[in-house]
């Protein structure tokens, strides 16, 4: 991975708005940006940004490659499209934003103890994994994230809801051992691991 | 043969004994009042949702939701596809509109579905909705009103619309700002629409009340408060995500800020199923963890 | 005269008014009172048939003066625009039955305002004739438009397309001016995304294929005496001979200079070559021919170029521009597409703090964007020119830390200085405080400050100064808010940068839209008619030589300059520039000076034919002075809209406040009226009076009555003076109310018998 950024820093130099625009989903919208501020302004999670949208592109246009991919900034969007809806220019800013993320993560360059990095990359195994999501193992994957005891004590702290969930119907106890899922889970990996050798290919990632 | 016949994409939530297996005890009891026919597409698998960003990039998340629009055109040609899940539709209609606008996109899309054997049966004309989005679009609030047998009379209900039915698509070119569709829906029930409830579509946090709890809190703080504030009696949603993180986490909301909400937070389609003369059983009130007791009222007179 | 009268009045029982007031009183007070000889009522008057009936007795009866007793004057324009005869308007509907609620109680207070409307309608009449036009109206139409640059160009093609003559002076030895010295333009039409050719080369020859156009380059205008219809000119040129010409209308588009940039030492402006300003960059790309632009230091390429937004100007230092140029964003885009166009990896960014992008920049801006340049949010403080490379300092304003960007060339955006010529208000100031022999250290320094030689660009032979009075920064005048291309020298009108900042798709607009004014004030004045905003008016005003002071208000005050004083000192008026206003009717401490259609009497009887009932009724009357123009539509619409107001007001509308004269306000306070309220428009440096100086006027006057209200043993508050708007449709009814309010507080007038 680390070869992978490597690489990247040599091919694009100082023109960091370009490996964006290049590497990045909807990246080429990045310089569209007017620094309006209204993302800013728009985010649920705006006060715990380090740097909002109107920043991250205005520091992508000034070639801050690292502060940019290590930053946990673009971790904290909830996904809520209100900076999208709102963006004078129309630009995809929560899919640049998502976009910049899965970049620095797959560059290995990531904030690493970004929680929901780790819970995004863990969602994505267990959904992949089967086809379908299993809400068991997502929640106790999570709690068990920071290691065994740390597991358990939010378990126990979550205990009240699991329960509430198991007894309306709502948590399959038995999803630990039961398969969910689709039949052509097998289909769903040929697929997805296509996807990831075209996508590998096209961005330069190495495998 | 059924009025009204959608190709459905249920999601991974709306499975037996899933977060959101309640929503779907209503909407089958809703599609059944409002002859609705949902064919439910043969092996669909998860959109991957937003959060699947981080390990599934771009292309491959595309891979997830092609498969199921290949699966709906092989197996429901004709028909619309329907979710009932805000993410569902939204990965799946986002998938969809990024594919029409690039060939290079399309290309290496066909080229994966191959290894499916899926290629041939995706044609990506099938237009891909929202539940309420057919409601409305579709059977409108006047057919809506038909079955209503219990109208409910009294009950103050807060909706909150949330964001991923709202934004980027929005419900029947509604404000993104101030959609009104919720309040239809509860006036066509007979109930009363909190009409200044200004959090309808503030975000709950998403899938970020899982790695970031305390934030998402606060989101969620505001957003039940609101409805408290301006006196509803429950708050409604046509969201999973959203139903799930406004409900469940009330207690230790209470816990960490001191209030003492208790505020039942149900699906449109409960709502629905309700007034239409359904028992609390099949309008998946049982589902509730903070139980809906007003609406248990209607449906058990 | 009198004898040769006869007056009728028409009572109009439509739109309710039959059914909300007593028009067999309204019939016989016009009888009796009114002394009108012959009075018709009728159901529909503005009906065709209505209007029979007036026009039949203009026919068969003699009648010479029609009162109207209907509708308010804004009303059926049309179908009472009778000629031959005066006609009246008396509002009953508006002004009465609409301004009142329909009410059994207010029925008696209703009626005694229509009766009194009916009485000061007829008084009126009776002092009233139907003015004739000008006789001595000059019936030039050529046009002449001095500035040969884009504004002054567009005006000329724009005149003769119209078919009208024009002569256009121009001072350079060739037509084009700051357009003529660019590469490209910024876009003017669709999709609005590249820098276009100017086409001043085609737009230069097909003006000198006109055959209606007349160009004289390397010329000025020398003197410039007469009004609209019969201006006389004096076209100098460099060689110095002069000719005179005739003009019927002027625009002046003598356009602006750039801001001196070598005022900008820590831009680096002067100390290096590589610094220049816009108009230096257009000549490096003139220079270029299309290819790369090089530097002036040793001729190599660019390779990075930084612009520099809002130098010198948006700034409050000392002798830098305040305001914005408007222009210079969409300039620096496009001169930024300059080097991008020749070359894309060219580094290009424009640092601005707030991007201004007016029309359709904000197309353009996109479109630079897309092609790459790069715009930083930031305050320059520096560029220092120390190295082989200029290295600009500058704070980024959204990362918030202070950096900077090397660069092989860098352009300043310096700001426009209107070509203005001699700001005429500041030396009659000078001159007055000179006169005055006021030698204080402040005037002084102003008379200075513009004794500094500015070359006048059109040499009025006004009392009034050589150019057009200057606004906020040296601007030529404009009635910027309301009729922008209007100015206080009837006929002259000014367009382009000279006028306010602005690029060339607005001064081709610009020049357009005074295209039209300056033919219309041709045409006006060649009819012996007013121009705007009494578009049409027929009257003007005669004075009386034998009760004339000589004190010479009348002069001074006139906002148009309409008026200058004979040898022995005698106003002299000259029809032509005058817009009608009364504003010299106003100011005439003898009251000499009037209009055969509005005067002293036509105002000064209708308020005191007014019943003011005595003082054991405790109904108290006040008169209303309502500017015609913005108070008096609004009190008709806040009445159409169910706005009601007091009953006790008898309102009286007036050309402009700067028309009411003392006089007015002393027979009403001894005629016994409790509360005198003059409305008008705004005034001060935002002002909306349509004649500029009228409400400030007015202001003025009256806060020195107080003099009178004491002499009378009179409250100060019985005289107010109020500003309001067109659209203060709910304001100025309580106003009004307020005001009935505050004089019951006081009580009512002592002058009551």
């Amino acid at each position: 991975m680390g070869s992978t950024n490597t690489a990247k820093v040599d091919r694009y130099k100082n023109n960091f708005l370009k490996e964006v625009e290049e590497n990045v989903e909807e990246g080429d919208w990045v310089r569209m940006c007017m620094q309006c501020g209204v993302c800013a302004g728009s985010c649920p999670l705006g006060p715990h940004w380090d740097h909002p949208p109107q920043e991250i592109f205005m520091m992508i246009r000034a070639g801050k490659r690292d502060e940019v991919l290590a930053s946990d900034s673009m971790w904290m969007c909830t996904s809520c499209y209100n900076c999208i809806v709102r963006c004078p220019r129309e630009l995809p800013i929560t899919h640049i934003m998502h976009g910049l993320a899965n970049y620095a993560h797959r560059l290995g360059v990531a904030h690493q103890e970004n929680p929901t990095r780790r819970f995004a990359q863990m969602f994505w195994n267990n959904v992949t994994k089967t086809g379908r999501a299993n809400e068991l193992k997502i929640s106790l994957g999570l709690y068990f994230m920071d290691g065994f005891m740390n597991g358990i004590k939010k378990s126990l702290a979550m205990k009240k809801i699991g329960i509430g969930m198991f007894m309306t119907g709502r948590l399959d106890p038995f999803g630990l051992v039961q398969g969910r899922g689709c039949k052509g889970s097998g289909d769903i990996d040929k697929m997805l691991k296509k996807a990831f050798e075209i996508e590998d290919h096209r961005k330069g990632y190495n495998s | 043969m059924a009025k009204y016949t959608y190709s459905f994409y249920p999601g991974c939530s709306s499975e037996k004994k899933a977060s959101a297996s309640n929503m779907m005890t209503s909407v089958e009891t809703m599609c059944s009042k409002l002859d609705i026919q949902l064919n439910e597409i043969p092996d669909w698998n998860c959109c991957s949702a937003s959060i699947g960003y981080c390990g599934g990039g771009e292309l491959p998340r595309l891979a997830m939701n092609a498969r199921n629009i290949a699966l709906s055109e092989q197996h429901n040609p004709e028909q619309d596809i329907v979710a009932t899940c805000a993410a569902c539709w939204l990965g799946t209609r986002e998938c969809q509109e990024r594919i029409r606008q690039s060939e290079t996109i399309l290309t290496d899309t066909l080229e994966v579905l191959k290894e499916a054997g899926l290629e041939r049966h995706f044609k990506n004309e099938v237009k891909v909705r929202h539940m309420v989005e057919s409601l409305i679009e579709d059977i409108g609030y006047e057919e809506m009103a038909a079955p209503v047998v219990k109208p409910l009379e009294g009950v103050k209900v807060a909706g909150y619309v949330g964001c991923q039915t709202n934004r980027p698509f929005g419900i029947d070119g509604e404000s993104f700002e101030n959609p009104k569709y919720l309040d239809k829906i509860v006036e066509t029930v007979g109930g009363e629409p909190i009409e200044d409830y200004d959090k309808k579509v503030t975000c709950c946090g998403g899938a970020l009340a899982f790695s970031e709890p305390e934030k998402s809190f606060a989101q969620i703080k505001d957003i039940v408060e609101s409805a408290h504030d301006r006196g509803a009696d429950l708050i409604v949603t046509p969201c999973p995500v959203c139903q799930m993180n406004v409900e469940i986490y009330q207690q230790q909301i209470n816990h960490q800020y001191g209030t003492s909400f208790n505020m039942p937070v149900t699906y449109y389609s409960q709502l629905m199923s309700v007034a239409y003369g359904s028992s609390a059983k099949e309008a998946g009130l049982n589902g509730q963890i903070i139980r809906a007791k007003k609406l248990e009222d209607i449906a058990g007179k | 005269m009198a004898d040769e009268k006869k007056i009728a009045a028409y009572i109009c029982r439509g739109c309710e008014l039959g059914a909300r007031l007593d028009t067999d009183q309204l019939a016989n007070i016009a009888q009796r009172e009114g002394k009108a000889r012959v009075v018709q009522q009728h159901d529909f008057l503005c009906s065709e048939e209505g209007v029979q009936l007036i026009r039949n007795d203009i026919d068969n009866e003699g009648v010479t003066h029609a009162v109207v007793a209907a509708c308010s004057r804004r009303a059926k324009t049309a179908a009472f625009s009778l000629e031959d005869v005066a006609v009246i308007r008396t509002n009953l509907r508006e002004g009465v039955i609409w301004a009142q609620p329909d009410s059994e109680e207010n029925r008696e207070i209703t009626q005694e305002m229509a009766d009194d409307y009916v009485r000061m309608g007829c008084a009126e009449a009776r002092f009233v004739t139907r003015p004739a036009a000008n006789s001595e109206a000059g019936s030039s139409k050529i046009i002449l438009v001095v500035g040969g640059g884009i504004s002054g160009m567009t005006a000329a093609q724009e005149i003769s397309k119209a078919g009208y003559s024009v002569i256009l002076v121009e001072k350079q030895g060739q037509l084009g001016g700051w357009a003529g010295r660019l590469w490209k333009r910024t876009p003017g039409k669709e999709p609005f995304a590249d820098p276009e050719d100017t086409k001043i080369a085609q737009m230069v020859q097909s003006i000198e294929e006109d055959d209606r156009i007349s160009v004289h380059l390397n010329a000025t205008v020398g003197r410039t005496s007469g009004a609209p219809g019969q201006f006389s000119v004096d076209i100098s040129t460099a060689s110095g001979s002069t000719v005179t010409e005739n003009a019927g209308a002027i625009i002046q588009a003598s356009g602006f200079e750039n801001f001196d940039a070598s005022q900008l030492p820590e831009m680096g402006f002067g100390k290096s070559p590589n610094v220049v300003d816009q108009a230096g960059l257009e000549l490096l790309a003139k220079e270029a021919d299309g290819k790369r632009i090089k530097r002036p230091s040793d001729g190599k390429e660019v390779e990075s170029v930084v612009f520099v937004q809002c130098a010198g100007q948006r700034s409050d230092k000392e002798g830098e521009l305040s305001y914005c140029s408007g222009h210079c964003c969409n300039t620096s885009i496009k001169q930024a597409m300059y080097f991008k166009d020749a070359n894309p990896e060219i580094e290009t960014a424009i640092i601005y703090n707030d991007l201004r992008t007016p029309g359709n920049g904000e197309d353009f801006y996109r479109n630079a964007q897309r092609k790459r340049v790069t715009f930083t949010k930031g305050e320059v403080s520096s560029v220092e020119t120390g190295g082989s490379d200029l290295e600009v300092r500058f704070k980024d304003l959204i990362l918030d830390e202070v950096t900077s960007l090397s660069a092989d060339l860098v352009v300043l955006a310096t700001g426009q200085v209107p070509n203005s010529g001699v700001d005429v208000e500041a030396e009659l100031e000078a001159e007055t405080a000179e006169n005055d022999g006021n030698q204080a250290g402040s005037k002084q320094e102003e008379s200075l400050s513009v004794s500094v030689a500015v070359e006048s660009i059109l040499n009025l032979d006004y009392r009034q100064g050589a150019d057009l009075p200057h606004l906020q920064h040296g601007f030529s005048d404009s009635h910027f808010i309301c009729f922008p291309y209007e100015s206080r020298r009837t006929g002259i009108y000014a367009c382009g940068p000279v006028r306010r900042p602005m690029d060339i798709a607005q001064a081709t607009e610009d020049a357009t839209g005074a295209a039209l004014k300056a033919i219309q004030a041709a045409e006006n004045a060649a009819l012996g008619r007013a121009a705007h905003p009494r578009s049409g008016d027929l009257s003007f005003p005669s004075f009386r030589k034998e009760g004339c002071t000589q004190c010479k208000r009348c002069t001074v005050e006139c906002p148009f300059g309409a008026i200058n004083e004979d040898d022995a000192g005698y106003p002299l008026f000259n029809e032509g520039r005058c817009r009608r206003c009364g504003t010299c009717m106003g100011s005439c401490p003898v009251r000499v000076i009037s209009f055969e259609n509005y005067s002293i009497d036509t105002v000064g009887q209708q308020l005191k034919s007014v019943d003011v009932p005595d003082e054991f009724e405790e109904k108290p009357r006040i008169l209303v002075l309502a500017c015609e123009n913005d108070a008096y539509p609004a009190l008709d619409m806040a009445a159409r809209n169910g706005n009601h107001y007091s009953a006790y007001v008898r309102v009286i509308p007036v050309r402009c406040l700067g028309s009411v004269n003392d006089i007015w306000v002393k027979d009403a306070l001894n005629c016994g009226y409790d509360g005198i309220v003059l409305m008008g428009c705004k005034k001060g440096d935002d002002y909306q009076c349509h004649f500029v100086k009228g409400s400030e006027m007015a202001h003025y006057r009256m806060s020195k009555i107080d003099d009178t209200l004491q002499q009378l043993q009179l409250e100060a508050e019985r005289v107010s003076t109020l500003e309001v708007e067109i659209t203060d449709i709910r304001r100025a009814p309580q106003l009004l109310n307020d005001f009935v309010d505050q004089i019951n507080e006081i009580g009512l007038s002592p002058f009551r018998f």
